[in-house]
């Protein structure tokens, strides 16, 4: 048993660390800090995801033969961890992470042929259509209609927390086709063009003042029976295999301890008059560095254990419970640490571009509208309550 | 980077758990907790003759030079049958002082006699004034013509009444008056003047207070040459409680074994309490900080060995993050169990106590934490 990395381990960890130094910009860099959402805007995250396809590591998880860089779970863990260590715009994973592998796994030769490249490249720019205003964690009670119409189908409905379909020019959903025994039954995986007639876009502002969401609505859209994805009514197992990779893309741990030494950073400066020097404050930061050290271990070990070809089991959501719920402690305590300076509220987006000076030191201008957006980590990809009923039917099999 | 287990740590998994399983039921601890000994000299041969007394022992000194990994393997198992023999007091803690300070007599004669079962030892360090603050002893060693006289109080000795050898930690003062160094000194139990009174450890096992008026020792009674012992004090209790953090995780596991067991079979209203998504939840908690407990104390093992500040900070985490995860899943053990669980007709309450010992054992969560944040402060406040 071994923390260390052996010689080739460290060998990539370097060319890494070059690929980065040599890519990564100011300009990126400093956006990427100054963005309180999840995703980096796609003039950013794009520009980063193109210097990754340059390199050939775009798509982390692919196999080789569509892209993949064919990297060992290590690999991808020292990738995942140098990445958050630089600070790199955190490219919208839609395409790469979530329709990729459905395409990859479920795809027509032809749909592979011609998705793939596109999000590769990021010429294609995708957004996520499975919520809707009453199907929230009971998704499969999903309504959005998709009617055959000859090699059509008409799509009538409405999709909501939709992530940057202001942006996006696809879109992946889950839509009713038919009505089966069970609500799981009948929903098909389709790939929509964002510019076909009768999408419409609503914006949607989180509390933390930024527009990330958006509500989508339907009004006769005419998509292509060619656009299905897999089978008709097989669309949930598809969903279901995607929300896997949502949960379980298994290396959060970097992050969190990048964003928490911001907030350590902050609490031991005169900025904040030495917040650290506060007792509760201080043993706060500690509490949560130990909680992202148990974290990273549990990411290690599931990583270990895929190495050797074992299954981790329903291991995704302890992850995903833990990731959300360490998030939001280190937002909290960013919040309580800046003290006097969380009154200030920047209205402009994006804060990278701001015209006029703000109110507080720049390094405190995310902290709370992080804190505000960071509400939403236990309630999207399955809230915490879904992820204990998970654990309690998958480990515990009750 | 690899944290899967080898073949060998995956067999001495299951000797240890087979082993416990064996000869650890709830009528031998119930035997234990009324025996003046608190433990079984004859599972205390056995461990000698599986290798387990050897262990993290160097083979040099007839020891088989294992990590704190395979201790924490062996612990893990000890944890989950709430075995009370004195490994942690002889083999983690005694035997890795006397390793690290002693002079090579010193480990030649100590060391072969541990490794096979002959000789147990106990650290007396911990002092009522001094809470958990190691660097504070009040205990002084004169030195005299002869040797030293060392005079002090001692409290919450583990196992030091089973002990052959305690090694007791006092200020060193000498001709030129106080020296500002810990030393660690070998009083045999046998040592007049001696007084120790021993008591019923909460959760298994025995601890004891030590008063130690003008004790006389040889000069040779000095582990080492008189160096500074704190920082090889600090070691080994960090290496402690990394092996406390193990046990502990064996002995939470069994909680949450014996309560998801429970609450499939009790039924109230007419259905399984685990039919309730409030149990289910509470249940999906539990599971999720054994496993929390399970990775923060390995991670305290895998950096024993680390620099001092990495490997304090690593271990007073998994200290202060096992104990707060203890409390709970030995107090929501409890409580799911209902009235019974309050009893001693079932075993819960003993897992739990030995959690609420451990949680206390060499300070608990909040003087952790602490510790943890004052190792990591980059800037000392003014």
């Amino acid at each position: 048993m071994d923390l260390s990395f052996n010689a080739e381990e460290r060998a990539f960890q370097d060319e890494v660390r070059g690929f980065i130094a040599k890519n990564l910009t100011e300009e990126m860099k400093r956006a990427t800090a100054l963005t309180p959402s999840v995703f980096s805007d796609p003039d950013v995250g794009m520009a980063w995801q193109r210097a990754l396809h340059a390199r050939g590591w775009g798509a982390p998880g692919w196999p080789v033969e569509h892209g993949g860089p064919d990297w060992t779970p290590a690999q991808r863990w020292i990738f995942e961890t140098e990445s958050a260590r630089a600070g790199v715009p955190n490219v919208n994973v839609m395409g790469v992470k979530m329709v990729g592998p459905v395409i990859i796994g479920f795809g027509s030769p032809e749909q592979k042929n011609f998705y793939l490249p596109r999000i590769l490249s990021g010429e294609d720019y995708w957004c996520q259509g499975y919520s809707e205003p009453g199907s929230g964690s009971d998704l499969s009670s999903l309504k959005t209609r998709a009617v055959r119409e000859g090699d059509d189908y008409i799509i009538n409905g409405t999709k909501i927390w939709t992530t940057h379909a202001h942006h996006a020019n696809r879109m992946f959903a889950l839509v009713r086709t038919s009505d089966g025994p069970r609500q799981q039954d009948g929903i098909s995986f389709i790939l929509i063009d964002m510019k076909t007639p009768g999408i419409t876009t609503r914006p949607i502002l989180t509390i933390g003042g930024d527009h990330e969401v958006n509500q989508v609505f339907f009004d006769d859209v005419r998509v292509p029976v060619a656009n299905r994805v897999g089978e008709e009514g097989k669309g949930w197992t598809y969903g279901k295999y995607l929300l896997e990779f949502e949960r379980g893309s298994g290396i959060a741990s970097a992050k969190l301890r990048e964003g928490l030494k911001a907030i350590a950073e902050l609490a031991e400066s005169d900025l904040t008059g030495r917040a650290i020097d506060s007792p509760d404050i201080a043993t706060r930061i500690s509490e949560v560095e130990v909680d992202i050290d148990a974290l990273e271990m549990t990411e290690l070990r599931v990583l270990s254990a895929l190495q050797t070809g074992q299954n981790p089991g329903a291991v995704s959501s302890i992850l995903k419970l833990r990731n959300s719920e360490i998030r939001q402690a280190v937002t909290r305590l960013g919040v309580d640490v800046i003290g006097h300076d969380a009154l200030a509220v920047e209205p402009m987006r994006p804060l990278y571009q701001l015209n006029h000076e703000p109110a507080v030191p720049e390094e405190m201008l995310t902290v709370v509208p992080e804190y505000l957006n960071g509400r939403a980590y236990t309630i999207f990809g399955g809230t915490s309550e879904i992820q204990r009923d998970i654990i309690a039917k998958m480990m515990l099999g009750i | 980077m690899d944290l899967n287990l080898t073949d060998e740590q995956r067999l001495l998994r299951e000797s240890a758990e087979r082993f416990v399983a064996e000869s650890y039921d709830a009528d031998h601890r119930r035997k234990m907790a009324n025996d003046p000994l608190g433990f079984s000299p004859t599972v205390w041969k056995q461990f000698a003759e599986l290798g387990w007394l050897a262990l993290p022992i160097a083979e040099e000194f007839g020891g088989l030079g294992g990590s704190a990994v395979e201790i924490g393997i062996l612990m893990e198992a000890f944890g989950r049958g709430l075995v009370s023999e004195p490994y942690i007091a002889t083999v983690v803690l005694g035997a890795a002082l006397v390793e690290r300070c002693g002079s090579t007599a010193q480990k030649q004669a100590i060391l072969p006699k541990i490794a096979e079962g002959s000789v147990k030892l106990a650290l007396a360090h911990s002092e009522r004034a001094a809470r958990f603050d190691l660097a504070k002893v009040a205990t002084i060693a004169n030195k005299t013509a002869q040797g030293w006289r060392l005079s002090g109080s001692k409290i919450a000795v583990l196992d030091g009444h089973a002990a052959d050898e305690i090694i007791v930690s006092a200020h060193i003062r000498d001709q030129r008056g106080a020296s500002g160094r810990i030393g660690l000194f070998l009083v045999s139990a046998q040592t007049p003047s001696l007084v120790i009174s021993d008591y019923v450890r909460l959760g298994g096992g025995r601890s004891c207070n030590i008063e130690l008026s003008d004790v006389f020792l040889p000069e040779a009674a000095l582990l080492g040459d008189g160096h500074d012992a704190l920082p090889a004090i600090e070691w080994a209790i960090d290496r402690a409680m990394a092996a406390l953090g193990a046990e502990a995780v064996g002995i939470m596991q069994v909680l949450l074994d014996t309560t998801l067991e429970y609450t499939k079979i009790r039924k109230q209203f007419g259905r399984p309490l685990s039919a309730n998504q409030v149990i289910r939840h509470r249940l999906a908690d539990m599971a999720v900080q054994v496993d929390e407990a399970r990775s923060i104390a390995l991670r305290a093992a895998l950096k024993v060995d680390a620099e001092p500040v990495q490997r304090a900070r690593a271990a007073s985490g998994a200290k202060a993050k096992i104990g707060r995860s203890a409390r709970f899943v030995g107090e929501q053990s409890i409580q799911l169990h209902g009235g019974m669980g309050v009893t001693e007709e079932l075993e819960v309450g003993a897992y739990f106590k030995r959690l609420v010992a451990f949680d206390t054992l060499f300070g608990g969560s909040a003087h952790h934490y602490d510790r943890h944040a004052r190792l990591g402060r980059t800037t000392v406040p003014a």
